[in-house]
């Protein structure tokens, strides 16, 4: 066994030296990214299995929808930036930059679940909806994609199950760089985004019940910010980023494959 | 801070110190750029394996960008760079095994 003093890299520690050249919060946070691009993966390859084995898939994304996604990979997009401004910023010491950057950040990725839930709303109003979902007032037989959910199942299937778990995972990502920038004081803050998203939806919105995520992860990050409190530093600040940074890379793929390619052109 | 956490803070700082903040505008600016094209090009009734083919083209070279630059793995050893990706390309490239399936059952029909 090499010698547990013996320090190669840059960093000193007395453990061997990292075989990746880098600390080991990150490699862990790539490892988990390469196994959610996995899962990422497995959902778009099902959507597309889908989409080439159906001869009639729908085409239901008029331009109204092609607008809102756009906007939305923009809000993306722009908090990838302020993301990488608040990693420079924890770099330079700047604290103050720093957290407003990842607020920044913050506010770009609620624009996109706002945007995205708006979108998803729209279409289950219009009839296309899960079995799951719950059963809205006057929603049945009426709307536009009724029939598509009678004969394309695997659309609304594929649909909701992708982009629902990519807004969970843009969710959670807003959850994640509110602790980093403000610890214990976003707890508060947190639980009053619950009490909006749970009351300031109808009770037959699927959402009525998904914000019941933001009470959870408020537990959970409670839990986490009394047991092991810290100041976070520029590696905490730029493994949160990569985090971000993946949302962001995953949309890329799910923007031009659902959106794009189901566009109404006529 | 605690001794160790410095350490990591200067190794952070000494991995962030080779690019500028413009460097991040000018990636950003060509992300949006590729998304502008993208949307036109919906518009303009291709042919759909054509559109798909230059869509992930663009996904791709998105992807490309994001990972090299904002998640900094342009200035990551080379050994982490070839591990992670290359056991990623591998891993989803396996995943279209499934797509012949989806073909035969174009052809076939579903009974």
């Amino acid at each position: 066994m090499a010698d547990a003093t013996t320090i190669s890299h840059d960093m000193p520690a007395a453990y061997e030296p990292s075989l990746f050249g880098t600390y080991s919060k990150k490699i862990g946070m790539w490892l988990f990214l390469l196994s959610d691009s996995l899962t990422f993966g497995a959902l778009l390859y099902a959507y597309s299995y889908g989409r080439i084995s159906t001869p009639n898939w729908p085409t239901p994304f008029h331009s109204e929808s092609i607008v809102n996604a756009t906007v939305m990979t923009a809000f993306l997009l722009t908090s990838s930036l302020t993301m990488v401004l608040a990693v420079r910023a924890a770099v330079d010491g700047n604290a103050k930059a720093q957290r407003l950057w990842l607020l920044a950040t913050m506010a770009c990725g609620i624009g996109f679940v706002v945007l995205h839930g708006r979108e998803w709303s729209k279409l289950i109003a219009e009839g296309l909806t899960l079995p799951v979902f719950p059963h809205a007032p006057g929603q049945e037989a009426s709307g536009e994609f009724a029939n598509v959910v009678k004969t394309v199942p695997q659309f609304p299937a594929t649909f909701f199950g992708l982009t629902g778990m990519h807004m969970l995972h843009v969710t959670l990502g807003v959850v994640y760089l509110g602790v980093v920038a403000l610890r214990r004081k976003f707890i508060p803050i947190l639980l009053v985004f619950w009490l909006a998203a749970w009351l300031g939806t109808p009770a037959y919105s699927p959402f009525h019940y998904g914000a019941h995520v933001l009470l959870l992860a408020a537990i959970v990050c409670s839990i986490i910010l009394w047991l092991k409190p810290k100041v976070y530093d520029p590696s905490d600040v730029e493994v949160a980023g990569l985090y971000w940074h993946f949302v962001d890379l995953v949309w890329m793929f799910i923007f031009p494959l659902v959106y794009l390619m189901s566009a109404k052109i006529f | 801070m605690e001794a160790f956490q410095l350490a990591i803070a200067e190794h952070v700082a000494e991995q962030h110190r080779h690019h500028g903040k413009a460097q991040f505008f000018w990636v950003w600016g060509a992300l949006l750029v590729m998304t502008a094209i993208e949307v036109y090009l919906t518009y303009q009734n291709m042919q759909p394996v054509r559109m798909l083919t230059i869509l992930m083209g663009l996904s791709l070279v998105k992807a490309a960008l994001i990972i090299g630059y904002f998640m900094h793995m342009k200035y990551e050893v080379s050994r982490m760079k070839w591990l992670t990706m290359c056991s990623l390309v591998a891993c989803l490239a396996l995943m279209m095994i499934f797509f012949p399936d989806a073909l035969r059952i174009l052809s076939l029909g579903v009974k």
